[in-house]
């Protein structure tokens, strides 16, 4: 708890730029989106819709945690954080996705996302943020590992990014859980 | 006795990673490979970003009931075994184009893992 008390102002402070960069991936998209039109194929459109998924059940994982009644301020506050900025992914997919001529996935129900998740297991904030982190984890090496099969460069970039947001994330989570940080170098992605 | 000896450390001897001649995989690593890379979109027994895994060598390509696959995958005349898991995870566009999975496991000693990992999800 103390680890995430003391560096709250840290991420307060990146929120902000955490979000422009979102908005900033969208426009990344969108600009690009004519040379996209051309190069991108429907593969990438998949890629992109394959990490919408994701960043869906994020959003939901973050709503479950926060409506458990088991998180204590901070934490709280700082899961919400963590919520907005997959919701920035969210909205940054999307754009992309429809500037490609793709056609977005869909939310599934909170239900849905906590059946999947065993949501009915978590009996503390220990457990919540356990799960969390397994999932921001998962998120990093699932950008990491997509970006060779990107036709468009770009979207290499973009997905980059992401992984970039998932990492501090998970790191975040890690040390608030005292959990030891990789020994050894190059350990995402790989 | 001394032939079901013989089948079982002919079956302990198989690679359970992918190409008969490949390496044999370790499935202690191979779950912490699940856990920290197939997590995001992958459960055991969830349908989550992707279908379960419990079942899945010997079960028919695209075959989870309420899943939604791509067309391809669900289109897929084969069953998964560790041979067709290594091509896959090796690169999955290559091996069934317009799929939608796309993650890409490049190291053959990380795919053995693996797929030895998920061979004992039975």
């Amino acid at each position: 708890m103390q680890n995430l008390i003391k560096p709250r102002r840290n991420f307060l402070a990146v929120s902000s730029t955490s979000v422009l960069s979102a908005a900033a991936v969208a426009l990344l998209a969108g600009r690009a989106a004519p040379a996209h039109a051309q190069t991108a194929s429907m593969g990438d459109v998949n890629i992109l819709n394959a990490a919408l998924g994701l960043e869906h059940e994020a959003i939901c994982a973050y709503e479950l945690g926060a409506k458990s009644g088991l998180l204590q301020k901070p934490v709280l506050d700082v899961a919400v954080l963590f919520q907005s900025h997959h919701k920035g992914h969210r909205d940054a997919l999307i754009a992309a996705i429809n500037s490609l001529g793709g056609k977005p996935v869909e939310m599934k129900s909170l239900d849905d996302y906590a059946k999947a998740l065993n949501a009915g297991s978590l009996k503390n904030q220990t457990d919540v943020l356990m799960l969390a982190a397994r999932l921001e984890l998962g998120a990093t090496n699932a950008y990491l590992g997509v970006i060779p099969a990107f036709k468009d460069a770009k979207l290499g970039q973009v997905a980059a990014r992401l992984a970039a947001d998932e990492t501090m994330h998970w790191t975040a989570l890690s040390t608030t859980l005292s959990h030891a940080l990789p020994s050894n170098a190059l350990s995402f992605g790989a | 006795m001394r032939v079901f000896v013989a089948v079982a450390f002919a079956i302990a001897s198989i690679p359970l990673g992918a190409h008969a001649e490949g390496p044999a995989g370790d499935t202690v690593r191979g779950r912490e490979l699940y856990e920290t890379r197939c997590i995001a979109c992958h459960s055991i027994d969830a349908d989550r970003v992707g279908p379960h895994h419990r079942g899945l060598l010997g079960r028919r390509a695209g075959s989870v009931a309420g899943f939604d696959y791509s067309p391809a995958l669900h289109g897929a005349q084969f069953n998964w075994d560790a041979a067709m898991l290594d091509r896959w995870l090796a690169n999955p566009e290559a091996t069934v184009p317009g799929q939608r999975m796309n993650y890409q496991v490049p190291d053959a000693r990380d795919r053995a893992d693996l797929i030895a990992y998920l061979a004992t999800a039975r």
